[in-house]
């Protein structure tokens, strides 16, 4: 266990004294304790840096179920840190912010929002260090279950409900499949860890489940990174408090697609499966969300669908990054590493400036009470600080000079370029489509940008539309996206910053082997570019933009136009209708009420069960032979006990019925007698009195018997299902006693009979076995014994009185 | 009431012959038919019918039982017994025998699972008598 | 003797079915009694009727009927009479709470 799993950890111990501090502490806003934790973390993974920047990794190992290949190792490279400064930087910010967000102590239930938001810090951690696929696994189910813990964090709210259970069945299942696919890469390679794997990356090439592997693979990166189809749940999604939107669902979680995705490329990336997979689906997500960012009304709802279409270009462009596996670095020099130059680059600015507006339009919300579009404007005069970092954000986004989204826009745009240049994979006469495509979503994302800034921003103040009095928000909410919004500034000036620090050791983590010993990528990032092909894509992006902006009252008579919710919704909404519905139909089938019905299926299957065995094996025999001889008064036992039993049906007053059960009961143990089982016979005697008085005092409350009114036919069901039954025990027991014989086999109560005083010291063979050999049955049985007496005493003496808040 | 002093003598002579000839039962299981769940159930035979002939209220008095802490102290019996040989090294449950010199009693032997089979006692008793006095005492 | 035992028990389970079979919960839980009777027979009836003395050691004898199931079906004994009780509760405050013992009009309603 070092430093590092500790690190991990950390967050876990500090969720379980977050109630504690939140419960004793109350002066203290519960925040302020949880803030520390991201900090410090912050600066120690920061140390890491130039370590990592020098191309050096840590792995330190722990085994937790070694037999089994799982063990929680953390490897630390590039990818890992970059994702862990992510997670804690924003994180600081986030609990920050969240402290003046979340202000009223009273009214929120904070220690349940920091516990979910540690637990899903935790858990986002282990994801990206974990070296194990199976503890990356379980790191990554614990972060769906906080983002959806998150999301119905105003639970009374149904919107919110619905949001995280949507989250959760999609995101989860996505897991599920995600599982199956890592245990296909255990199948194949006999590991889970992941820098095992990447070795043996030729084996998993060639292996016949390397497609289905990797479907299933992706298919969990897809539904975390809200790529289409699966983007639906992020929308909704963003019910749950702003802090959480702008950590988890912009700047970490739903990146956690993303780090897989880079993390497996040397696993998957050679092929060409892979390439048109993870890039078409990530062009076709970035056009899709923005076309529909640019239909909404609400501001988060505008930012969710811009999470996704961004979301979608990371993914396109890890895609086609990883066709640089085909290409010798000292034949075309670094073109095809733009792509993941860009990936990683626009990974970070994506963070902070979407960030910093998530954390933004918290504020608008926060001050005015509104987050639609139709309500706010001319809140420039009033929140001139908001307004300010609003701007930054929102060009960064749009891509203009000189922030850092413009860098990595252009990046991208020279990228879709260099896969026209392609030879491979039909890329001669398909690669078109990339830089047609990136260029369109870029107009309608400069589009919705500029809607989202005006509409709130500029224009006529609307006070009448407001509920609250509006002013400027207080400083604490706007040092965070303050913050942000300076990184925005500070990587768009100096991007080298972070090139030679972070992004080379990430490309170096995401191409391995490409580079020969000893090589770098050399990174350099500059704005002009001269006058270039991406240039004027740039400028046509700006103006197409603003047309369509200026045009979007004519676009509101188009009727797709007016729809906000995604088409898909009605497939998921309808099919957990049919779901539900289908279920309901198959239960009532079965589930017919009557204690009888239960019964007859289950004796039913049995004897078809038993029957069936019995004819397809022909195992049918029975062995007169062997028999104990019959004494009289075992004769004159069992006819009673035949009368008595056969009787008992007949039997329509309730104290014969009982007299009649104990008197078989009784003869039972006379038959134990017989047996040489005194003990049996004992505990049988006594369990009959005790029996008896336990039924006359319950059947004292109880109405008399009556004559049972049964049709003739559900009469004769009732005789033929109980002489089945009877008919096939006898046949077993017959056939099982001519086994027996036929097969003699030594008892395994020998043992028992030779060492019951040697090792026991004790003469009594059954008690011996009950209190010694046995013992643990023995404890077992008093301990089923004591459930049900407290279970009466439950139903009896605890009983509701229909006031109770159940 | 003259019927029941009959009954109620005749009842105590027999309780004390079933209860005390219960307690024989009980420490016999080990060599011969008998043990905590022979013993457990003649003992609650043997109170039950105190119980029947006698009222409830009298009895209870004479014999302040709570058969749910009864119930209890027989499960921490008979799980502690287990957990003594974790202590000496053995897997659970493991039982130990001896034979002692003792005063008056002579040579005798002890094993731990007499403590064992005590719990299993207290527990049967407890469970019996619960279950029937509980419905006995329900008025609703 | 096995056989006759066995086709005693056969008509034990027979009538233990048919009783479960019915609408009245009392006979449901006597149903349920001669089941644990009929498997307690089986058990120890399969394990072999043949003479021998008491599983005691006391007895110093040649040979001695099998210990194991009867250890097994004194413990079944014992878990049945707790099942039984717990069983015959649950019938009186079904019959307390709902003021019928009849099955067919216990049945839940399909919204439920």
């Amino acid at each position: 266990m070092s430093l590092l799993h500790l690190v991990i950890l950390a967050p876990f111990v500090l969720a379980i004294l977050v109630p504690f501090l939140y419960k004793y502490v109350r002066q203290v806003h519960t925040g302020w304790f949880v803030m520390i934790l991201p900090l410090t973390l912050f600066i120690y993974f920061l140390q890491f840096l130039p370590m990592i920047s020098r191309g050096e990794t840590i792995y330190e190992q722990q085994p937790w179920i070694p037999s089994l290949g799982i063990n929680f190792d953390v490897y630390v490279d590039g990818l890992g840190l970059l994702f862990g400064l992510l997670i804690t930087g924003i994180g600081t910010l986030v609990v920050l912010y969240s402290i003046y967000y979340l202000y009223n102590k009273k009214k929120e239930s904070l220690h349940n929002f920091y516990v979910y938001l540690l637990m899903f810090m935790g858990a986002m951690l282990g994801v990206v260090f974990s070296d194990n696929l199976m503890t990356l696994y379980i790191f990554w189910e614990l972060t769906s279950l906080a983002s959806s813990l998150l999301i119905a964090y105003w639970f009374h709210k149904e919107r919110s409900r619905y949001g995280a259970q949507k989250s959760m069945l999609i995101t989860v299942s996505g897991g599920f499949a995600m599982l199956a696919g890592f245990s296909l890469l255990y199948v194949m390679t006999n590991t889970f860890s992941i820098r095992e794997i990447i070795a043996q990356a030729d084996v998993i090439v060639t292996s016949p489940l390397f497609i289905p592997a990797m479907l299933l693979v992706l298919a969990g990166a897809f539904t975390k990174s809200a790529q289409f189809p699966f983007h639906i749940w992020l929308p909704d999604a963003m019910e749950a408090p702003t802090p959480v939107s702008a950590y988890l669902h912009s700047a970490t979680m739903v990146k956690a697609g993303i780090y897989l995705v880079a993390r497996l490329t040397p696993v998957f990336g050679i092929t060409q499966h892979w390439f048109w997979i993870v890039s078409g689906f990530g062009i076709f997500t970035l056009i899709w969300g923005s076309v529909s960012a640019i239909r909404q009304k609400d501001l988060k709802a505008i930012l969710a669908f811009s999470t996704i279409s961004q979301l979608g270009l990371i993914m396109a462009l890890l895609g086609l990054g990883s066709a640089a596996f085909h290409y010798d670095v000292a034949v075309v020099g670094t073109l095809y590493y733009t792509a993941t130059l860009a990936a990683v680059f626009h990974l970070i600015n994506h963070a902070t400036f979407k960030g910093s507006l998530f954390m933004i339009v918290g504020i608008v919300d926060h001050e005015t009470g509104t987050r639609d579009i139709r309500k706010l404007g001319g809140l420039m005069a009033i929140m001139p600080i908001t307004f300010t970092v609003a701007l930054i954000g929102t060009l960064s986004m749009a891509g203009v000079p000189p922030f850092n989204g413009f860098l990595s826009k252009e990046m991208f745009f020279t990228a879709a370029l260099n896969a026209t240049t392609m030879d491979i994979f039909n890329m001669q006469t398909l690669g078109i489509l990339f830089p047609v495509i990136a260029w369109i979503a870029s107009i309608f994302t400069f589009a919705y940008c500029i809607l989202m800034f005006s509409r709130t921003f500029l224009g006529k103040f609307k006070p009448e539309k407001l509920e609250k009095e509006v002013h400027e928000a207080p400083i604490g909410l706007l040092i965070p996206p303050i913050v942000l919004a300076s990184l925005v500034v500070i990587f768009g000036l100096f991007p080298n910053l972070l090139a030679y620090s972070i992004i080379e050791p990430t490309m170096a983590s995401i191409l391995p082997n490409v580079l020969a010993d000893g090589e770098r990528f050399y990174v350099n990032i500059y704005h002009w570019h001269g006058f270039n092909t991406e240039l004027f894509m740039t400028i046509g992006v700006v103006i197409f933009g603003s047309l369509i902006y200026l045009n979007l009252k004519k676009w509101a008579e188009v009727n797709w136009f007016l729809r906000e919710r995604d088409p898909l919704n009605w497939v998921y909404d309808n099919s957990l209708v049919w779901t539900v519905n289908g279920s309901i139909k198959v239960t009532n089938m079965q589930m017919t009420g009557l204690l009888r019905d239960y019964f007859v299926f289950m004796t039913v299957f049995i004897i078809g069960l038993m029957g069936y065995t019995m004819i397809k094996y022909n195992i049918f025999a029975i062995d007169l032979a062997n028999v104990a001889e019959v004494s009289p008064y075992v004769l004159i036992l069992v006819i009673v006990l035949l009368a008595t039993t056969v009787l008992l049906p007949f039997i329509s007053h309730r104290i014969t019925a009982i007299v009649a059960t104990g008197v078989i009961g009784f003869l039972i143990a006379l038959l134990f007698v017989v047996f040489r089982a005194p003990d049996l016979a004992l505990t049988q005697l006594l369990v009959e009195t005790v029996m008896v008085v336990l039924f006359l005092l319950a059947f004292y409350h109880l109405p008399e018997l009556r004559k049972e009114k049964f049709t003739p036919r559900f009469k004769l069901t009732n005789l033929v299902v109980s002489i089945g039954v009877g008919l096939v025990i006898t046949l077993t027991a017959l056939s099982a006693h001519a086994f027996s014989h036929a097969n003699p086999i030594q008892p395994i109560s020998d043992y028992f009979v030779k060492n019951s005083y040697e090792l026991a010291g004790g003469k009594n063979m059954v008690n011996v076995i009950l209190v010694d050999f046995r013992g643990l049955d023995t404890m077992l049985e008093v301990l089923v014994l004591a459930i049900a007496a407290l279970g009466i005493v439950v139903l009896i003496k605890l009983r509701m009185t229909g006031k109770e808040d159940v | 009431m003259k019927s029941s002093l009959m009954l109620h003598t005749i009842t105590r002579i027999v309780a004390f012959i079933i209860l005390s000839f219960s307690v024989f039962l009980f420490f016999a299981g080990h060599n011969n038919p008998g043990g905590g769940f022979i013993g457990g159930l003649m003992t609650a035979a043997g109170l039950l019918l105190l119980y029947v002939s006698f009222d409830l209220k009298t009895i209870k008095r004479v014999i302040p039982f709570n058969y749910t802490t009864m119930i209890a102290t027989g499960m921490l019996l008979a799980i502690g017994t287990g957990v003594v040989s974790m202590f000496l090294g053995d897997a659970y449950l493991t039982q130990y025998f001896d034979y002692f010199q003792l005063p008056i009693l002579g040579e005798t032997e002890l094993t731990t699972a007499l403590p064992f089979d005590l719990g299993i006692y207290l527990v049967v008793v407890g469970v019996a008598l619960l279950s029937i006095l509980t419905i006995a005492e329900d008025d609703a | 003797m096995e056989i006759l035992m066995i086709l005693v028990i056969g008509v034990i389970f027979t009538v233990a079915t048919y009783l479960i079979l019915t609408k009245s919960l009392l006979r449901v839980v006597i149903g349920l009694i001669m089941y644990g009777h009929g498997a307690h027979l089986l058990f120890i009836t399969l394990a072999g009727l043949k003479q021998g003395a008491p599983p005691l050691l006391g007895e110093e004898a040649v040979a001695y009927a099998d210990p194991l199931p009867q250890a097994v079906v004194l413990t079944a004994i014992v878990i049945g009479f707790g099942v039984t009780a717990f069983l015959l509760v649950i019938a009186y405050r079904t019959y307390k709470v709902h003021q019928t013992d009849d099955l067919d009009q216990l049945r839940g309603s399909a919204d439920e």
